[in-house]
C-alpha cells in the first residue's frame, strides 16, 4: 500500500476553552478528490489553515509527500506541492485577471527568483503566456485583461482557482470554491473540478452536497473537530452517526 | 490597488528637471547666489534619504519610523573613514552604503517578526538604541560628533569644491532614482507591493515574504546610507543628532508630504519641505508653528500629498 | 553599597510610577483607538509647563499642581475635539503626520511664551528635606512622587477592573467593533480616555518638574521611553503599563548607577569607561529585544 500524498495524525488545537479540532486523523490518497463535510463551525477552515501552514497545532502532526511539514512555513509547502483556494476570494482586486495569476507564476520555484531589480517584468512573455492558459483552463480566456474587483463573483472564485493551479500543486486545498454562486456558476465550477481531478489531487470542503457526492471518491464527516466517519459517498449517506449529526433529510 | 505606474508626463518633466539642475550652479553663480548652492546640495541629500524611506514604506508597506539610524549611520561611517585616512568617496561611499545596509539587515530581522503598530515602535526604539550607542562613543566624539577633517576626493576629483559635492550629489539622486524606477516594474518590485496589499496571499502563493521585505529594508537602508556619507561632506561633521527619532519623523513627513509610494515622492518631499523651511525662517524665528500649521493642513486637506499628481496610485 | 542599591531601587520605582502615567494613557489611545499619537510627550512638556506657571503665580506647589493638571485636561479636550476625533478613522501615516506638526507646534509655542531657558519649579518647602528610612536619607519630595504614583495605579486598577467604566474601556481595548456594536457611546469614552490620559500626563510632567528641568523638548526623550513601555507590556493593556513602566523604571536607573561600576569590576579601566555608559543606556531596548523575541505581543496584551 502506497503513503497517502497528505496525512494528518492525531491533528489537534484548542482556541480558548474550546477544542476546535481534537484528534483528527485524515489522509488523501495520490490522485483522489477527498472531500471534507460538516456542519458550519465544524472546524473545516480552521483544518485547512492547519494543512496549510497558516496555523500550528497543539498537538499532532501533518505529512506530505512523505516528509513531515508540521514546523513548516506556509511558503514552503506551497513550494513542497501544496496550493490552497480561500472560502473568502482573496485576490489582488485592483490588479487584473492576468496579473493576479502570473504573480502566482512568479512564485513557483522553476520561475526563477524574484529578486530581480532590473528587467521589466511585463516583458517577461513566457510569465504572462502561462497565466494566460490557466485563465483560459478555469473559462477566464476572455477577461484576463479585466480588473479582478470588476469580475462577476463567480468569475472571481474562478480566478481564485486559476492562481492555485498556476502554482502547479500536487495536492490541491479547495475551500468552498462554489460559495456564494449561483446555479450556472456552480454546475461550470463543478465541471472544472471534475477535469481537474484528473491531473492533481484535490482535498475539497464544500457545503454543496450535490456537488460533493458527484466530485468525490472519499468523503471525510467533520463535526465539532472530531472526525466522526470516512469512506465512500455510499457509505457515509448509509452512516447512522453522520444522519444523526449532520446530513438529517438532506438525503 | 495597482502596480506603480508613472503618468505619461512624468519622464519628460523629470529630464527638464535634471536639465535644469545642471545648469544650477551656473545659474547661481551668475546671479552672485553661490551660496545657495551648499543649500541646493543638501536638498538633493535629503531628497536621495527621504526616496530610500520612500522604498521602505511606499513600495514595501514597512512604517518604519526608525530609518533615520541608517542614514546617521552612513555619515558615521563616512567620517570614521576620513579618520582612518580613507579619503577616497569612491571607497568610503559604498563603505558607508554597506555598514548602513548591514545595520538596517539587522535590524530589520529582528524587526520584520513584528507588526503594525509593535513594527513602528520597534524600529523607532531600534534606532534610538543606535543613537545612543554612538552618543556614548567617545572615541567619535560622543555628544558633539565627529567632525570630517576636509572633504572626501571622489576619484581625483576633490568634493571641496561646492560644484563638485553638487554634482555628486546630483549624481548619485539620478542613479538613486532610475535604479528604483527600474525596480519598481522588476519581479522584485511587484513581489514587494504584492505583500504590501497582501501579505497571506502572497506567503499561499508560495513566495517567502520575510526574506522579500527584508531585502527591501536592506536596500533601502543602505541608500539612506549614501545620503548620510554626502551629508557628512557637506556639513563637515557626522552628529548623532542624525539618527534622532526627530530626524526619522522629518523623513518620514517628508515622504509623506511628496506621495507615498510615488516614484519622486521622496524627492518632491524634501523640496517642499526645505524650501518651506528656507523661506519661513525668512520671516519669524518660530517658523515651526507655521510649519505645524501647514502639515496638519496637508492631513486634514491633502492626504494624498503632492506627487499624488504624477503618478497612478490606486488606494 | 547597599545604600546605593536600596537608594536607587526608590528612584527607579519612582521614575517608573511616573512612567506608568504617561504609559498608562499612551496604551489606552493606542489599544481604543488605535491611534499614534507622537505629541503625547508634548502633553506631557505643557503639563509641566503649565503646573510650573500657575504655582509661580499662585506661590505653591500643590495649587499650581492641580492648576496645570486641570489645564491640561482642558487642552486635551479640545485637541480631541478638533483634531483627534478626525484622526481616528485615518491610516497611521496621518496620524504620525498631525502628531508630529503637533511636536513641532507645542515646541514652539512654549518656546515663544516662556523662551528657551528651562522653567522653575520649586518643590514644596515642607518636603525640601531628606527622610530618614532604615538608617539612610532619602529626599522627602522623592517619596511622595511614589505615594502619588502608587495611588494613581490603585485608582486605575479600580477604576478599570472594578468598574462599569472601566469594562468598557477594557473592551474596546480588545474588540472595537463589539464595544460599538452593544451600543456604548464609543466617542465620549474615546474623549474621556483620551483628556484623562492628558490629566496624567500633566500630572506626571508637574510631580517630575522639580527633579528635571521643565523645559522645551522634555516631552521627546520621555515619550520614547514610554513606547518601549508599551512594547513591553502589550498595547491597550494597563496591567501592561504598570509592569512595563516599573521595569523600565528599575532597570534603566539601576543600570545606570551600577553598570559602570560592575563593569569597571569585570573589565580593563578603558573599556568598561567606554563600555559602561553604552550600555546602560541601551539596557532597556536590549530588554525590549530580548522580551519581544519570546512575546512578541508584550507581556499582557490586550487583544487575543
Amino acid at each position: 500500500m502506497t503513503e497517502p500524498l497528505l496525512d494528518v495524525r492525531q491533528l489537534s488545537r484548542r482556541f480558548a476553552a474550546v477544542d476546535a479540532l481534537k484528534d483528527v486523523n485524515f489522509s488523501v490518497e495520490a490522485g483522489e478528490v477527498h472531500a471534507l463535510i460538516g456542519p458550519n463551525g465544524a472546524g473545516k477552515t480552521t483544518f485547512i489553515h492547519h494543512v496549510s501552514g497558516a496555523l500550528q497545532p497543539d498537538s499532532g502532526s501533518v505529512h506530505f509527500a512523505g516528509r513531515e511539514v508540521t514546523r513548516l512555513a506556509m511558503h514552503q509547502r506551497v513550494a513542497a506541492g501544496m496550493a490552497r483556494s480561500y472560502q473568502i476570494t482573496n485576490v489582488f482586486l485592483g490588479l487584473s485577471a492576468l496579473d493576479n495569476v502570473a504573480l502566482a507564476v512568479q512564485g513557483r520555484q522553476d520561475a526563477g527568483s524574484s529578486f530581480r531589480f532590473w528587467q521589466a517584468a511585463r516583458t517577461e512573455k513566457r510569465l504572462f503566456e502561462e497565466a494566460r492558459s490557466f485563465l483560459e483552463q478555469v473559462g477566464l480566456a476572455k477577461r484576463v485583461e479585466t480588473v479582478a474587483g470588476n469580475l462577476a463573483h463567480g468569475e472571481q472564485r474562478a480566478l481564485e482557482l486559476a492562481m492555485a493551479l498556476a502554482t502547479q500543486p500536487q495536492l490541491l486545498l479547495l475551500d468552498e470554491p462554489m460559495a456564494g454562486t449561483g446555479p450556472e456558476e456552480s454546475a461550470r465550477m463543478v465541471e472544472l473540478i471534475e477535469h481537474l481531478a484528473r491531473h492533481v489531487t484535490i482535498l475539497l470542503v464544500e457545503h454543496d452536497m450535490a456537488a460533493v457526492f458527484r466530485l468525490a471518491d472519499r468523503i471525510s464527516v467533520l463535526v465539532n473537530g472530531r472526525l466522526i466517519a470516512t469512506g465512500t459517498p455510499e457509505s457515509v449517506r448509509a452512516d447512522p452517526e453522520v444522519r444523526r449529526a449532520y446530513l438529517g433529510d438532506h438525503l | 490597488m495597482a502596480f506603480y505606474r508613472p503618468a505619461p508626463y512624468q519622464k519628460p518633466l523629470a529630464i527638464v528637471l535634471l536639465l535644469a539642475a545642471l545648469a544650477l550652479p551656473s545659474v547661481l553663480s551668475a546671479f552672485g547666489q553661490e551660496f545657495y548652492v551648499g543649500f541646493a546640495t543638501r536638498v538633493l541629500i535629503f531628497a536621495l534619504a527621504a526616496s530610500s524611506l520612500n522604498l521602505v514604506l511606499g513600495f514595501g508597506g514597512m512604517f518604519s519610523l526608525g530609518h533615520a539610524a541608517f542614514f546617521g549611520a552612513g555619515a558615521y561611517v563616512a567620517a570614521i573613514c576620513m579618520q582612518a585616512g580613507i579619503s577616497d568617496a569612491l571607497l568610503a561611499f559604498p563603505l558607508a552604503m554597506l555598514a548602513a545596509g548591514l545595520l538596517a539587515l539587522l535590524v530589520g530581522a529582528l524587526s520584520l517578526r513584528t507588526r503594525g503598530v509593535y513594527f513602528i515602535m520597534i524600529t523607532l526604539a531600534f534606532a534610538q538604541m543606535a543613537y545612543y550607542l554612538f552618543v556614548s562613543a567617545r572615541a567619535w566624539g560622543g555628544d558633539d560628533g565627529l567632525p570630517l577633517v576636509g572633504r572626501m576626493t571622489l576619484g581625483g576629483l576633490s568634493l571641496s569644491n561646492d560644484n563638485a559635492l553638487f554634482f555628486t550629489a546630483l549624481s548619485a539622486l539620478t542613479a538613486a532614482i532610475v535604479f528604483l524606477g527600474r525596480l519598481a516594474d522588476a519581479r522584485f518590485g511587484r513581489t514587494i507591493q504584492a505583500i504590501r496589499e497582501n501579505e497571506t496571499r502572497m506567503e499561499a502563493l508560495g513566495y517567502p515574504v520575510f526574506r522579500y521585505r527584508l531585502a527591501c529594508f536592506a536596500l533601502g537602508g543602505a541608500l539612506a546610507g549614501l545620503a548620510g556619507a554626502l551629508l557628512a561632506n557637506l556639513t563637515g561633521l557626522a552628529s548623532p543628532n542624525l539618527l534622532q527619532w526627530m530626524q526619522s519623523g522629518t523623513l518620514l513627513v517628508m515622504v509623506i508630504i511628496g506621495g507615498v509610494g510615488y516614484l519622486y515622492g521622496g524627492v518632491v518631499g524634501a523640496v517642499v519641505l526645505l524650501c518651506l523651511e528656507e523661506v519661513l525662517s525668512g520671516f519669524t524665528l518660530h517658523w515651526h508653528i507655521g510649519l505645524g500649521v501647514l502639515l496638519l493642513g496637508i492631513v486634514l486637506f491633502a492626504p494624498k500629498g503632492v506627487a499624488a499628481l504624477f503618478g497612478k496610485r490606486d488606494d | 553599597m547597599l545604600q546605593l542599591i536600596l537608594e536607587q531601587s526608590l528612584n527607579g520605582l519612582q521614575f517608573g510610577l511616573m512612567l506608568f502615567l504617561l504609559a498608562a494613557g499612551l496604551t489606552l489611545v493606542f489599544g481604543i483607538m488605535d491611534c499614534i499619537n507622537l505629541a503625547h510627550g508634548s502633553l506631557y512638556m505643557v503639563g509641566a509647563y503649565l503646573v510650573a506657571a500657575a504655582a509661580q503665580a499662585a506661590d505653591s506647589f500643590w495649587i499650581g499642581l492641580g492648576a496645570g493638571v486641570a489645564g491640561a485636561a482642558v487642552l486635551g479636550l479640545l485637541l480631541e475635539l478638533s483634531l483627534f476625533r478626525q484622526l481616528y478613522r485615518r491610516d497611521h501615516l496621518s496620524q504620525v503626520l498631525a502628531t508630529f506638526a503637533l511636536i513641532l507646534i507645542a515646541n514652539e509655542s512654549v518656546r515663544m511664551i516662556w523662551g528657551a531657558q528651562p522653567v522653575m519649579l520649586n518643590p514644596p518647602e515642607a518636603l525640601s528635606g531628606p527622610v530618614e528610612i532604615g538608617g539612610f536619607f532619602y529626599p522627602a519630595y522623592r517619596l511622595v512622587i511614589i505615594a502619588f504614583g502608587l495611588a494613581v495605579a490603585g485608582m486605575l486598577y479600580l477604576l478599570v477592573a472594578k468598574s462599569r467604566i472601566g469594562m468598557w474601556v477594557r473592551a474596546g481595548a480588545s474588540n472595537r467593533e463589539m464595544t460599538e456594536a452593544l451600543g456604548i457611546n464609543v466617542q465620549r469614552l474615546f474623549t474621556a480616555v483620551f483628556v484623562f490620559g492628558a490629566a496624567l500626563c500633566a500630572l506626571a510632567g508637574g510631580l517630575l518638574g522639580p527633579l528635571l528641568a521643565v523645559q522645551v523638548g522634555m516631552g521627546e526623550s520621555v515619550l520614547i521611553l514610554a513606547f518601549v513601555v508599551i512594547i513591553i507590556g502589550g498595547i491597550g493593556s494597563i496591567r501592561g503599563a504598570l509592569v512595563g513602566s516599573l521595569i523600565v523604571g528599575t532597570v534603566d536607573t539601576l543600570g545606570r548607577a551600577l553598570l559602570p561600576t560592575l563593569l569597571r569590576a569585570l573589565l580593563p579601566a578603558d573599556a568598561a569607561s567606554t563600555l559602561g555608559p553604552a550600555l546602560a543606556s541601551i539596557l532597556i531596548y536590549l530588554l525590549m529585544a530580548g522580551i519581544l523575541f519570546f512575546k512578541p505581543q508584550g507581556l499582557f496584551p490586550a487583544r487575543a
